[in-house]
């Protein structure tokens, strides 16, 4: 057990300094004057040798890259060019929003997907089986920015039910910021349950055909018994890898779909961020999501060899 | 193999011999909606294709008497915010569409399927270097990846191409070596090397064939999302640029009119929703079609 979390967080680590290469090195293959890249089109000679000081331009590009990691670990990524705030504090102020939206859309996803899954395994070949599959093959085929736009069409537009676009702050209007945010969730929420539904299904179609399924049917347990309790337990484990990965869906998911119903999260910030050429504020986007998905997956295959014994034995989540 | 049974004399040949392809053959019969996936597809490339005769009116042509009309009988769906029409607009965004999706998919095999293969037929350190590294490739999401992509490159459909492409590699890599770590223990491979096979002719005629259909589905599922990516790309501005025709920038600009005139929304979408939808019918049915293991 000790020694396959040991190899997985050494693998992560790795993961992460590889992760941290490519970043710098992205900013860097931008053509042009690295620090008038950094300090923007409108700084002056004397503001462009402010910035080759402080970050060391001039030095060798290993000894830049040992430097700039160090600020990095301490959470110094520099300054937007924009707004000349720290990139962490700017970052702290929208991530939150975005993490909100994230949660209500895997509340949402999760919600629709687990039972829609389960019952179509369990009533196999049936339409409502045949219902689901159709549904979940829409769902992963539909463009998630297009399925927006028309939501906002028929639900704000026509039907005047929710606002189109905007935010409030949950602590200050919680039913306004529901309002705001039920769209954009079932958007994000939709195209991962699309993904699920199919997961579950097959992951329950294989585990219901167990022998320990049909000897729980056999002692006479009632179905709903054998399916939540015998079946669902196990059914969900690979479930929540796939949850992990789909971590990075959900991320970039969140940046078309905060573009449209114009939530000021994280999403919209590396938008604007690109626009604007602020490109330490790009770098740090960038630098800080892909560490988040690291993290989230090293938890998930940590949990995941907890909930299944099975893992830590062959110790070869990591293989996969 | 090719289908026809080599006849061993003195033994009665089967009156119907049941090859292979004709198995799959009628397997795929069975699953109407991989055919009707494949027709739609095959449509979109007709419609890619044959744009300059299908929509005989120039795309970007723009008319100020016909500023954001209906669907009428002369613009079946209506003109958009400058007075252009938006049939025409949707078949020439085919065009964009299906180029981006197979060329972005195509440079992600050119460069994921060699590397997942020499990865997996060398294992050890060449192999380590290759997942670690992927691994990090992998931890961009998707699109996020795409953005930074493009925002190095500059925004345009061909870098939007590349970017996608450069996104997606990874997958590839990874699911290259996977079926190369399994062929290669396979008793034809085995014994193709026993007979000496070099390392390059192992690679390249035993083992790439052996594990050509699987990269094929992939492919097949991996287009839509790849043609997806190229329309938010073009959503959000880092695609193609406009005046020319591509369903992402459409539907752009179709967000600024929605109480006006909302069918500018509706056509790109729905071509979207259909191309994906029928690669994602085709690709389920090939899956089917060409491994008879699942199912």
């Amino acid at each position: 057990m000790l020694d396959f979390l040991v190899q997985r967080v050494a693998i992560s680590i790795v993961t992460f300094f590889l992760i941290t290469l490519i970043v710098f090195a992205g900013v860097r293959m931008i053509p042009g004057d690295p620090a008038r890249v950094m300090a923007g089109t409108d700084a002056d000679e004397a503001g462009l040798q402010e910035i080759r000081e402080k970050y060391g331009l001039n030095d060798p590009i290993p000894v830049q890259y040992v430097r700039w990691l160090g600020l990095a670990l301490r959470g110094d990524l520099g300054e937007s060019i924009r707004t000349r705030e720290p990139v962490v504090k700017t970052v702290a102020v929208k991530l939150p929003i975005t993490i909100q939206l994230a949660c209500f859309s895997l509340i949402i996803a999760i919600g629709i997907a687990i039972p829609a899954g389960v019952f179509s395994a369990v009533r196999r070949n049936t339409v409502w089986d045949f219902l689901a599959n159709a549904v979940s093959l829409g769902g992963v085929s539909i463009p998630s920015f297009w399925l927006g736009i028309m939501l906002i069409l028929f639900l704000s537009v026509r039907l005047h039910l929710l606002p189109a676009s905007g935010f409030v702050p949950l602590f200050q209007d919680p039913l306004g910021n529901l309002q705001r945010m039920l769209m954009p969730a079932f958007v994000l929420g939709g195209a991962l349950a699309a993904v699920l539904m199919r997961q579950t299904r097959n992951s329950m179609i294989e585990v219901m055909s167990a022998n320990y399924i049909r000897t729980a049917y056999s002692k006479g347990l009632a179905e709903s018994v054998v399916v939540f309790r015998h079946a669902l337990r196990n059914g969900l484990i690979p479930i929540v890898t796939i949850l992990g990965l789909q971590m990075g869906t959900l991320m970039g998911g969140a940046v078309v779909t905060e573009q449209i119903f114009v939530v000021p999260g994280f999403g919209r910030l590396i938008v604007e961020a690109v626009f604007t050429r602020d490109y330490p504020l790009v770098q740090g986007v960038v630098l800080i999501t892909a560490s988040t998905y690291v993290l989230i997956n090293l938890l998930v295959d940590v949990s995941y060899s907890l909930l299944n014994p099975r893992i830590r034995v062959k110790g070869s989540a990591s293989e996969s | 193999m090719t289908a026809a049974a080599v006849k061993v004399p003195g033994q009665v040949a089967a009156p119907s011999p049941d090859t292979r392809p004709r198995r799959a053959w009628r397997r795929a019969l069975r699953r109407p909606p991989a055919f009707v996936g494949a027709a739609i597809v095959l449509l979109f490339v007709v419609a890619a294709v044959g744009a300059p005769w299908i929509a005989a009116t120039d795309p970007v042509r723009t008319d100020w008497s016909q500023i954001r009309k209906p669907p009428t009988l002369a613009h079946p769906f209506g003109t958009d915010d400058l007075g252009r029409d938006v049939y025409s607009r949707v078949v020439w965004g085919t065009r964009i569409s299906m180029q981006a999706g197979v060329f972005a998919i195509l440079l992600a095999i050119a460069f994921g399927v060699p590397t997942g293969l020499v990865a997996g037929y060398y294992r050890g350190a060449i192999d380590q270097a290759v997942m670690r590294l992927t691994d990090a490739w992998l931890s961009f999401p998707f699109l996020i990846l795409a953005i930074g992509l493009v925002t190095i490159l500059g925004p345009s459909l061909t870098n939007a191409t590349v970017a996608i492409g450069m996104a997606a590699t990874p997958t590839y890599i990874r699911l290259t070596r996977g079926l190369v770590l399994s062929a290669a223990q396979e008793d034809y491979v085995q014994g193709a090397r026993a007979l000496g096979g070099g390392d390059v002719r192992m690679m390249f005629r035993h083992i790439l064939p052996n594990i050509f259909s699987a990269l094929l589905v992939q492919a097949t599922v991996s287009i839509p999302g790849a043609i997806i990516a190229e329309a938010i790309l073009s959503f959000l501005g880092l695609g193609v640029q406009p005046p020319a025709p591509s369903w992402g920038t459409m539907l752009n600009t179709a967000q600024q009119f929605l109480e006006t005139a909302p069918w500018m929304a509706w056509w790109p979408g729905l071509a979207i929703f259909f191309l994906a939808l029928s690669f994602n019918l085709a690709g389920d049915g090939l899956r089917d079609f060409l491994d008879p293991k699942d199912y």
